[in-house]
């Protein structure tokens, strides 16, 4: 077993501060409308086990942005299904040429496997309920688009954090900076072990305190797929947690409201929150390209 | 192997701990026709012998038992067989070992447990079956134990799964007492396990993994800890212990006199769940390591007596089992061979454990656990099976060398003290290390 090539990601959990603060000064800087072909005649291959719009396709176009060759594999309709081991798939496509592996895969650390065995970069793009750091990255640029710096702001996490890649990732990046993050939900959903994730993280059952003076609202769906037997009465939930034109009032006045999607209208949020003018849920998609580019840059070495 | 009959051995100038026994002191051992002949002080034996194991500066031990192992056969020979589990076994310094029955098919026959004792299958050391609780270990119809225990099967368990159903649990319970038979348990209530790759805790959480909690060992150990006070003569032996809260239900059963034994490995006593790191699939067991307040409880009753035995639950996997991702990769790591690195690493120099305790964990603990007469002790008219080993010998282990046919271990490359030198098996010298 090696350590992962050079310009992986894997998660936010290891990097550091700086190698962060990198990554997104490079993704300000990328424009997708005008490309630069940074990664001409690279191969980049975007291994999705898992169902994927936004992250697929923003991957895609960020790849194809950067002037790179992309193909598709999925699970479906490839040796996947003919039972191939995850390293065998990893070792079939480096050697048809592959530069760059972008993986989804439903079981956590699928890619870290992939990594330690590949001498080529490999880019979680969301692994089980464990990380997903492109999400957590396009999500601080978004932030940082609105407010001036992390410095002493105040962010609210609120729904099912258990099952969230997205908001593992999420605490790690923000916590990193300083940021005060508070998680919110019923028990089932943010177990108290989940304070223990990050260094200043607070957990609460009361959305009314976590949303009190808080700069940045990120919603999150209940993944019913996850729950594997465990019930959640929904309507209770939405009684309890669910993000309304009231509620956001409680926030600061110029708090912005966030959703790494897809988002369901009337159970985390109600319509009226999500088509807000204080809602970045469309700005958030619209920053993935960019973010993307950035990390497909830095992954093959031209970061420049 | 034939064993050349009227052949003597004589260990010499090693120190002797014999807990059952009481000594712990330099003392010579002459073996004679597969048994211990003669215990003396230092040049105390006369008369020849026809081989000398010059024992100096070392350890001699009545053999290690080993209370659960996995040696793959029947059906999963790509793992381990027997030959190749007792080899590894030999070279950890154990003497006897007890086989799992969750093999393909299940040991749930008299013919399975003959066919598991039988010189065919190769075995270096003692082979002593554990045979199905159930049938197919279905946790439904009882085997038939008397047949069993009459084909030689030292108990029964359904391990790899519990016996998870109240009633056929009693009844096991009731049927063992019967016999003078001990019911392992392998507790864990599967409701709460389901899909579950690690323990439940910080480390789980960081890592997206579904986790077991600890009570799901707890409950069980609790229930059938009640059921060992309230059946008389039942013999209720919990395997691979790894709860604090389970420990208790241990403690409970133990002072109301209820006949409740269990056993504890090396892994967990070593490690934690935070040694998953990033996916580390040789720390993926089951029970998975738990929390470091759990090992604690652990090691408290290591050396408080509660713990009865130490066992290896050497769960031999192929590569392509291990290298997948960590919630579809198999349960368990192989064991033998680090056991009593660990246990003097770990429990003696780390947290001032006795040797002669440690002595007792790997041979009167597992010996009076299935009532492994002649066994467990070095009096004379014994087996002659014997442990010898340097408590102070540094060395690196190296999982590409193991006599195992499977290297799933967590503790390649690791530096441990305390090696095996020899091991006897009924008089013969089966290993010999550096």
């Amino acid at each position: 077993m090696n350590k992962p090539a050079r310009g992986s990601l894997l998660g936010i959990e290891h990097l550091e501060a700086k190698e962060i603060l990198g990554l997104l000064t490079l993704a300000r800087r990328m424009n997708p409308l005008k490309s630069r072909p940074l990664l001409r005649g690279k191969r980049i291959v975007l291994l999705f086990y898992e169902a994927s719009t936004r992250t697929r396709s923003s991957f895609e176009f960020a790849a194809k942005s950067l002037g790179a060759m992309t193909t598709l594999v999925q699970s479906s309709g490839s040796s996947i299904e003919k039972g191939e081991s995850i390293l065998d798939t990893g070792y079939t496509l480096r050697g048809v040429g592959a530069d760059c592996i972008v993986m989804r895969h439903p079981s956590a650390g699928a890619p870290h496997l992939m990594a330690r065995h590949l001498d080529i970069p490999v880019i979680n793009a969301g692994d089980g309920m464990h990380e997903h750091p492109s999400q957590a990255l396009l999500d601080a640029v978004t932030i940082l688009k609105h407010k001036k710096s992390f410095k002493g702001l105040q962010v609210a996490i609120i729904g099912d954090i258990l099952h969230s890649r997205v908001a593992r990732s999420a605490c790690h990046l923000l916590t990193k900076f300083g940021v005060r993050v508070t998680l919110c939900g019923p028990p089932e959903l943010v177990p108290d072990v989940a304070a223990t994730l990050a260094p200043g993280l607070r957990v609460t059952r009361h959305i009314e305190d976590a949303l009190r003076g808080t700069d940045v609202i990120m919603l999150l769906r209940v993944q019913e797929e996850r729950l594997a037997g465990q019930k959640i009465h929904l309507q209770d939930y939405t009684t309890r947690y669910q993000m309304t034109a009231a509620r956001l009032k409680l926030a600061k006045r110029d708090a912005i409201v966030m959703h790494p999607g897809p988002i369901i209208r009337g159970l985390e949020l109600t319509a009226e929150v999500a088509d807000s003018p204080q809602s970045m849920i469309r700005d958030e998609v619209h920053n993935g390209v960019p973010t993307r580019m950035a990390i497909l840059a830095r992954a093959l070495g031209r970061a420049r | 192997m034939t064993r050349q009959e009227n052949k003597t051995l004589l260990i010499k100038g090693g120190h002797l701990i014999d807990p059952a026994a009481k000594i712990d002191a330099p003392m010579d051992i002459l073996l004679r026709e597969g048994r211990v002949a003669e215990v003396a002080l230092p040049n105390k034996i006369r008369g020849a012998a026809d081989e000398k194991l010059d024992a100096r500066g070392l350890i001699v031990a009545p053999g290690f038992i080993d209370l659960h192992v996995h040696l793959r056969e029947p059906g999963q020979g790509y793992k381990e067989t027997v030959a190749t589990g007792t080899a590894a076994a030999a070279a950890g310094g154990f003497t006897s070992v007890c086989t799992m029955p969750n093999t393909a098919p299940v040991v749930d026959t008299p013919e399975w447990v003959a066919w598991l004792r039988h010189p065919e299958r190769g075995a270096v050391v003692n082979v002593f079956p554990v045979a199905a609780a159930t049938r197919a270990s279905r946790g439904g119809t009882l085997t038939d134990f008397s047949a069993l225990q009459r084909a030689g099967a030292v108990a029964v368990t359904d391990d790899g799964k519990p016996i998870l159903d109240e009633e056929v649990m009693r009844m096991a319970l009731r049927l063992g007492a019967e016999l003078n038979f001990p019911v392992v348990q392998h507790a864990e209530d599967t409701r709460l396990t389901e899909n579950c790759s690690m323990h439940s805790g910080p480390t789980s959480f960081r890592l997206g993994l579904r986790a077991a909690p600890a009570s799901a060992e707890a409950a069980i150990v609790d229930r059938d800890a009640t059921l060992a006070q309230q059946i008389r003569e039942s013999r209720l032996h919990v395997a691979h212990l790894s709860t604090s809260d389970a420990l208790k239900a241990v403690r409970r059963g133990k002072r109301a006199k209820a006949r409740v034994t269990c056993e504890v490995t090396p892994h967990h006593f070593t490690l934690i769940d935070e040694n998953v790191g990033e996916y580390n699939t040789h720390c993926k067991m089951n029970p998975p390591l738990r929390s470091s307040t759990d090992r604690e409880a652990i090691l408290v009753a290591l050396a408080d007596g509660t713990v009865d035995a130490i066992a290896t639950d050497h769960a031999p996997h192929a590569l392509h089992e291990k290298q997948v991702e960590f919630e579809r990769a198999a349960f368990g790591i192989t064991g033998l061979e680090t056991a009593l690195a660990l246990a003097i690493t770990k429990l003696h120099r780390e947290h001032k454990i006795p040797l002669a305790r440690i002595v007792e964990l790997f041979s009167a603990g597992p010996a009076r656990v299935f009532d492994l007469r002649g066994r467990g002790s070095l009096a004379r008219g014994n087996f002659a099976d014997v442990t010898i080993f340097d408590p102070k010998k540094r060395w690196t282990f190296d999982a590409s060398k193991s006599r195992s046919l499977s290297r799933n271990s967590p503790f390649d490359g690791w530096q441990l003290t305390g090696k095996v030198v020899a091991t006897v098996v009924g008089g013969k010298i089966v290993y010999r290390g550096d």
